[in-house]
């Protein structure tokens, strides 16, 4: 490959291009046309071929020539384009050869991107609209995207339009399918009607592309039926069974598809699709297993005793992912359905696990703290994870620790007492973590206040969230919210996103926070002095939100600080 | 509008690099390695973003098939593109292999030259593109007449059945002055894809067909061919469903070439093929299988008292007589303390062993006849057996090939080229079923 600099180099292209025939072999035109238009003094040696290859009765080379012009634009922005090019390719938008057409628009969109790209006016949009079954399916798909910024005058030319865009809809190929769903959600933003008959439409090629050979074009398809069940949850009602996963799908299908299983689920389908998801609970991919046990949990908000049963059921395979996974999809359940206390109690009777998994762990414990005063085991479980507490590494779990041991002393004093003290000496002498100290230290203050300050913040709080609802029932989003992101990149690479991940959206109920307490707790008189056990003669208790120094105080007083010593400050 | 496309091997070592535009660096490459290979198994690998630059891509032959784009543009447009641009190499190229890529790195290069232009795609068709690609393919294969297959010449009314090479569809299709000379041949494959869940009270859950009439045409230039489906051909769910067995589908497209006129009365289909392998024709089944499904287990799990876990599995095969499966593979999902296998097989050909790692059984039958019945005995030592592991010997899952037999009953009547060709041409119809994912609970 020859220096592009090289002088021999520029004298040779400089030959070629003043050769008047240099388009007869097209593909050495446009390699002499490409490397030129880089270099850049010889720009102005590139735009005379250019022009006359806009002419040429070869359609390859008025193709090379159409974009040639882009070229220029894009990679010498200082070159003006003359306004008579401009009007030789809108003129070349009526060339017979239809990938010289849509080159045109190309060409066009990027030479007047400051104005807003190629302007389509009426004449310009029937013509694209008439030559349309002469592209082929990639020019179909560029001159669909383009026509998005047509806007019809009446609804009689509107729905002139939409009759000859129609077998398009139904391509089998995907990309004219989906561009042509989005012009016509655009073009009928105003007639909700029309776009859900469209939906509709466009329901079987994207089942048939969500069944394609290629596991990509599959996904891409999936991302997309679940932006169109945000607005019609009812779309692919009965086509349920579409989505049940196959055996040898990548894990990330199969999750998608658990997602919209997820929002199919009735009353008609609700057994064979909890049968399904069961299957999959027992998966090789751990993270597909977990996936199926959350679709379960979120499917047990509505179909509550079904679910349940599934999941203390798996909890008897004692295989730890799965263990840890079930124990926090019975947490967020139990914040969503208190009703189910009873069937969590019995399962955690005579627990005797040992789980590694830290999350699994903290759910253990949440579970352990609210229904300790149910399972009878709950001290003895408690005081194993309090014995082991030194070498336990994750701070989480340490303060859902404090949480559930504080929660069960308050049901059951008496066994909880000794240990609740060694687990409030280890965490406020010995702990390094600065949150678990904390948290044991306003434990440990919120004991000196009284017992009845402690029910107040531990359990006045709510212990469930009914108001978040069954799944089923989820109000349909209007289409114009995702309709601007339908067939572009944007839902796929959000990946396993929001729809259908309510569960994710759960607040943890478990760590109080300062927000928490002040909603249900009253004024506490300061006590200036020893900050350490405060006086709470008055029986009162408050917490401010805010704290009580900005950053740039406290860095004052940081910095002021001799070595050794401690800063201590008093809550105002 | 794509910026890059670059080809890597799952190495990550460097194929292919394209630059389109000049509006990313070459660094790019190596990001999308880097991004590609940490992500988890469940995180989606198709599209990825890394600053202003968005990665789109697919996976097959075992190497990677990227395309980058700054704008955001449509999924469907880029992947198809890609399925395409692995289409149109293994067109030329025979297969589809790290390879073959390697080893045909000049005509990838003039393949990209022509297809794509300033990150637009200007035309994918085989038939425009040969007029202007030059370079010759290189084929890793060396063609041998020695692999016999299923392939019966349509037509033919004597009483042997005239065999082509297996390896005879999967030769470079573009190939000018080659070994070969010019052999008119056509291929026309009815493909059906099935996807089964049975219950595990023996009740079938779902069953769905996705099918395809694929032509592979290797004469260089082919004027109209007529295919003609089975005259009872229906298309969509009616309450009438006549006498005799009616072939139904529930849906059906065509490629955009394909001339409908004689469909309605005739079920002719009016084509005229390209150079090249395209999908003439696209149809779904749901549900309504009008044979039973191709294979039943009766399986019987228990403890035996030595603390063992005893399976003894009966597959039946519900195919006609004188059709059979062939490379049956069945995976059964054992608890996770399996240690050793003890099997007792039917017959010597047979094979079945542990893999640990899948936590599975596989089981292999080279060839199962229509009508029979296999069993197999498995002893499974379990560490830590209960009750409850019987659970954990889940769903189980065949995969297998059914080559001359199509569950919906898609028969190609004839097969005629108009008008008829120069020299002998051949024509030769597949009919196979795959199976996508088949699933019998316990």
């Amino acid at each position: 490959m020859p220096y592009l600099g090289d002088e021999h180099t520029v004298r040779e292209l400089r030959r070629a291009l003043s050769n008047p025939n240099v388009q007869a072999d097209h593909l050495r035109y446009r390699n002499t046309i490409h490397r030129v238009i880089r270099l850049p003094g010889l720009s102005q040696y590139v735009q005379q071929p250019l022009t006359v290859g806009l002419k040429d009765k070869a359609a390859c080379v008025r193709r090379v020539a159409v974009l040639g012009w882009a070229k220029i634009h894009t990679l010498q922005p200082n070159t003006e384009i003359d306004v008579a090019v401009v009007n030789e390719l809108y003129g070349l938008l009526r060339d017979p050869d239809p990938v010289v057409m849509v080159n045109c628009l190309r060409a066009l969109e990027e030479i007047l991107q400051e104005e807003g790209g190629v302007a389509i006016n009426k004449p310009i949009a029937h013509h694209l609209l008439n030559r349309l079954k002469l592209c082929d399916v990639w020019g179909q798909s560029e001159v669909l995207a383009v026509l998005q910024r047509y806007r019809p005058r009446g609804e009689d030319e509107l729905f002139d339009i939409l009759s000859l865009l129609d077998p398009a809809l139904l391509s089998h190929h995907a990309p004219v399918m989906a561009a042509t769903l989005r012009l016509f959600l655009s073009l009928c933003s105003t007639l909700p009607a029309v776009c859900m008959s469209a939906l509709e439409r466009a329901r079987g090629p994207l089942l048939a592309a969500a069944g394609s050979t290629s596991r990509e074009l599959r996904y891409a398809a999936l991302c997309h039926i679940q932006l169109l069940l945000r607005s019609e949850p009812g779309l692919m009602g009965e086509h349920y069974k579409r989505f049940f996963c196959g055996y040898a799908e990548p894990p990330y299908i199969k999750q998608n598809k658990m997602q919209v299983l997820v929002e199919l689920v009735n009353d008609d389908n609700v057994a064979m699709v909890l049968d399904e998801l069961r299957g999959y609970c027992t998966d090789v991919n751990t993270e597909t297993s977990q996936t199926a046990i959350n679709a379960i949990g979120s499917i047990g908000r509505s179909y509550t005793d079904r679910c349940l049963a599934i999941l203390t059921g798996l909890l008897g395979l004692k295989q730890e992912h799965i263990t840890s996974a079930v124990l926090q999809t019975l947490r967020d359940l139990v914040w969503v359905c208190p009703q189910c206390g009873d069937a969590v109690c019995s399962a955690l009777e005579g627990w005797e696990d040992n789980l590694q998994d830290s999350q699994g762990r903290g759910a253990l414990l949440w579970l352990l703290g609210v229904y300790g005063d149910r399972v009878t085991g709950a001290p003895y479980l408690l005081e194993d994870c309090i014995d082991g507490v030194r070498s336990e590494v994750s701070a989480e779990v340490k303060t859902e620790l404090l949480t559930a041991t504080l929660r069960l002393f308050l049901s059951r004093p008496a066994e909880t007492q000794d240990m609740m003290g060694r687990l409030l000496v280890y965490c406020i002498e010995e702990e390094v973590d600065m949150c678990v100290r904390d948290q044991a230290l306003l434990y440990y203050r919120l004991l000196h206040c009284g017992i009845e300050e402690v029910r107040q913040v531990l359990q006045g709080g709510r212990r469930s969230d009914p108001s978040l609802g069954p799944l089923i029932g989820r109000p349909p989003e209007p289409i114009s919210q995702w309709a601007s992101s339908f067939n572009t990149l944007e839902p796929l690479t959000l990946g396993a996103s929001t729809v259908g991940n309510s569960d994710h959206a759960t607040p943890k109920p478990s760590t109080l926070t300062p927000n928490t307490l002040t909603s249900n707790a009253e004024a506490m008189t300061p006590t200036p002095g020893d900050p350490h056990l405060p006086d709470c003669s008055s029986g009162a208790l408050s917490l401010s939100v805010s704290p009580a120094l900005t950053p740039e105080e406290f860095e004052r007083l940081w910095l002021q600080l001799e070595k050794g010593a401690c800063l201590e400050v008093c809550v105002q | 509008m794509i910026s890059q496309v670059f080809i890597l091997s799952s190495k990550g070592d460097h194929l292919i690099y394209k630059d389109f535009r000049g509006e990313a660096g070459k660094d790019a490459v190596n990001k999308f390695y880097e991004m590609v290979t940490a992500l988890t198994g469940g995180q989606p690998p198709v599209v990825m973003k890394h600053k202003e630059l968005h990665f789109v891509h697919i996976r097959q032959g075992g190497l990677y098939w990227v395309a980058t784009t700054k704008a955001d543009a449509s999924p469907f447009t880029i992947i198809e593109f890609l399925n395409r641009l692995t289409a149109l190499v293994k067109d030329y190229c025979g297969c589809l292999l790290e390879k073959s890529v390697q080893m045909n790195f000049a005509l990838i290069y003039e393949l990209l030259d022509e297809v794509v232009d300033f990150g637009y795609i200007q035309t994918t068709s085989t038939d425009i593109l040969k007029n202007f690609i030059q370079t010759e393919a290189v084929s890793s294969k060396p063609f041998s007449l020695f692999d016999l297959s299923n392939v019966g010449l349509f037509g033919a009314d004597t009483q042997q059945n005239k065999v082509a090479p297996s390896a005879a569809a999967t030769r470079p299709i573009v190939s000018s002055q080659g070994e070969q000379g010019s052999k008119n041949e056509i291929f026309v494959d009815v493909i059906e894809r099935m996807s089964v869940v049975i219950g595990a009270n023996g009740v079938l859950m779902k069953a769905d067909i996705e099918g395809e009439i694929r032509v592979k045409c290797y004469m260089p230039s082919c004027s109209e061919m007529r295919i003609g489906l089975n005259e009872e051909f229906s298309i969509g769910k009616s309450q009438l469903s006549g006498y005799g067995a009616a072939v139904r589908v529930d849906e059906c497209s065509f490629h955009q070439a394909v001339r409908l006129d004689e469909f309605d009365t005739y079920r002719i289909l009016k084509v005229c093929p390209s150079q090249g392998e395209q999908t003439v024709m696209q149809y779904q089944l749901c549900d309504d299988l009008p044979t039973a499904p191709p294979f039943r287990l009766f399986p019987s799990i228990e403890r035996d008292s030595g603390g063992r876990l005893l399976m003894y599995l009966k597959l039946r095969c519900d195919l006609p007589p004188k059709s059979a499966a062939i490379n049956v593979s069945i995976t059964i999902p054992v608890p996770k303390g399996s240690l050793r296998l003890s099997q007792e097989l039917s017959s010597p050909d047979q094979s079945a062993e542990l893999q640990p790692k899948n936590k599975a059984v596989h089981w292999e039958i080279p060839r199962f006849p229509g009508g029979a019945q296999l069993s197999a005995l498995f002893k499974l030592e379990v560490s830590g057996l209960s009750a409850a592991s019987l659970q954990e010997v889940g769903p189980v899952s065949l995969s297998f090939e059914l080559p001359k037999y199509t569950c919906t009953g898609l028969q190609i009547r004839f097969l005629r080229l108009s008008p008829i060709q120069p020299g002998p041409s051949q024509r030769w119809v597949r009919y196979v079923t795959h199976s996508d994912s088949y699933t019998i609970r316990i």
